[in-house]
């Protein structure tokens, strides 16, 4: 059974009626307790909680960029295998 | 064996770390290899790690970005992503999404999304896993007939052959794809795209799972191109997906970014194993995860119908997934494996 720990998730719920002719309730908005964290993951924490777009912002960068840096790496490993990565033989059967 | 164990910010749990290397490796093995990001693994993966649900799939999607980035570099250098192909594609994927996601709200207001979503899931996976067994079996009947007749089949023939039928439609204007050798109507990519994106936005699924078959099937994409071409769509639609949960405060950053360590090797995996296996090895197994997947939706469904077995049930369906991703990305790392093996000894004697 999952259980969520104690004093680490706020959960602010706004609440929403919610009947058949009428529109959905408010979504559920977390916020990240950032009391017990310093440093970086602080301030990661508190752009989180402080402004959902310049944290969007951040993800939306760094996500491709550590998959390109990662495929690089990786990508060169295997180019040292010996391994042919510039052709294959496009067949069904 | 604190160290093990790694504090997410953000969704303030505990985490095995270490666990979320390896899920991000056996995805990256199978969305490297069937061209797919692998959302309806991850999600109880990241349960069964602790993870709330309200993030699990944000932040699979966000992980999945990067994921499939890397997926499309190694297959970008095999030439099988069509690039024309896929930003043709992207139009109606995107609209086709927000017409689903919209239908969603409204059957969310009369209260009938949990059943119908599960239920339209089921008979979408029972549509696509007929098809492909049943292109398969197409497909040995014309190999025997072809041997009895003494005659050779092109390496490129299929069972199915809808494309043929739809390439007929030459409404201005028609392009020639390339990479993905079809020539056809732009409204042909971008209508069936249409209704892709518009069964991921209705099943809150990345896409991928419909898309590839749709690519074969309707479009005459050879598989090793639908591979590539698909995961290249995954990211522009991943990276939008991202941005929208994250936005909402539903993204656990950290957790993606350690998963997509275990995914950068796993997608290097994958995409090199897709040169050991033919079009017709990639697609039965394609088949085999579907059927895998729509048996743990019926799990589900007994476990919501039988609150005295839900439990049981429950578990059932996440070890199921958990198993066919294990034994998946098993199957996949040994045959890259061996074929890496045959291709250097076969490279030493020449």
């Amino acid at each position: 059974m999952l259980r969520f720990p104690r004093g680490l998730i706020t959960a602010l719920l706004l609440p929403g009626v919610v009947s058949a002719a009428g529109e959905g309730g408010e979504a559920i908005v977390f916020v990240a307790d950032s009391r017990s964290l310093s440093g970086v993951a602080a301030w990661f924490t508190n752009l989180y909680n402080e402004s959902p777009f310049y944290f969007t912002l951040l993800t939306v960068f760094i996500v491709p960029t550590m998959g390109l840096i990662l495929g690089k790496l990786t990508g060169s490993v295997m180019a040292r295998s010996g391994i042919d990565l510039k052709s294959r033989v496009l067949a069904e059967h | 064996m604190d160290w093990l164990f790694m504090l997410m910010p953000i969704a303030g749990v505990q985490v095995f770390w270490p666990g979320l290397i390896i899920l991000g490796l056996g995805v990256g093995i199978i969305g490297g290899f069937f061209g797919m990001g692998g959302g309806w693994m991850v999600t109880p993966g990241l349960n069964i790690l602790g993870f709330p649900m309200a993030f699990a799939i944000g932040t699979d999607i966000t992980h999945m970005a990067g994921n499939s980035l890397i997926s499309t570099m190694r297959h970008s250098k095999f030439g099988n992503v069509d690039y024309r192909l896929g930003l043709t594609m992207v139009i109606g994927t995107v609209c086709g999404f927000e017409t689903g996601a919209q239908m969603i709200m409204w059957l969310e207001r009369i209260g009938k999304v949990d059943m119908a979503v599960r239920c339209g899931y089921l008979g979408l996976l029972t549509l696509i896993a007929w098809l492909i067994f049943t292109d398969v079996a197409k497909k040995r009947r014309k190999d025997r007939e072809a041997r009895a007749a003494g005659k050779t089949l092109d390496a490129l023939s299929t069972g199915i052959e809808w494309h043929k039928t739809l390439h007929k439609i030459k409404i201005p204007p028609v392009i020639h794809f390339k990479r993905a050798g079809i020539r056809c109507s732009a409204w042909l990519p971008i209508g069936v795209s249409f209704v892709t994106g518009w069964l991921a936005g209705v099943l809150g699924i990345g896409g991928g799972l419909v898309r590839m078959p749709a690519l074969i099937y309707l479009l005459g994409c050879p598989t090793h191109v639908t591979v590539g071409t698909d995961l290249f769509e995954v990211v522009i639609s991943a990276l939008y997906g991202s941005a929208s949960y994250t936005y909402k405060g539903r993204t656990e950053l950290v957790a993606a970014m350690i998963m997509l360590v275990g995914a950068s090797v796993g997608a290097q995996i994958g995409a090199v194993a897709t040169k050991y296996v033919k079009g017709y090895g990639i697609r039965i197994f394609f088949g085999v995860a579907v059927v895998g997947c729509a048996l743990s939706i019926i799990f589900k469904l007994i476990a919501a119908a039988h609150p005295g077995v839900r439990i049981l049930f429950n578990n059932a369906a996440t070890l199921l997934i958990l198993g066919l991703v294990a034994a998946m990305s098993l199957y996949i790392f040994i045959r890259f494996i061996k074929g890496a093996r045959e291709e250097l000894a076969m490279r030493r004697r020449i």
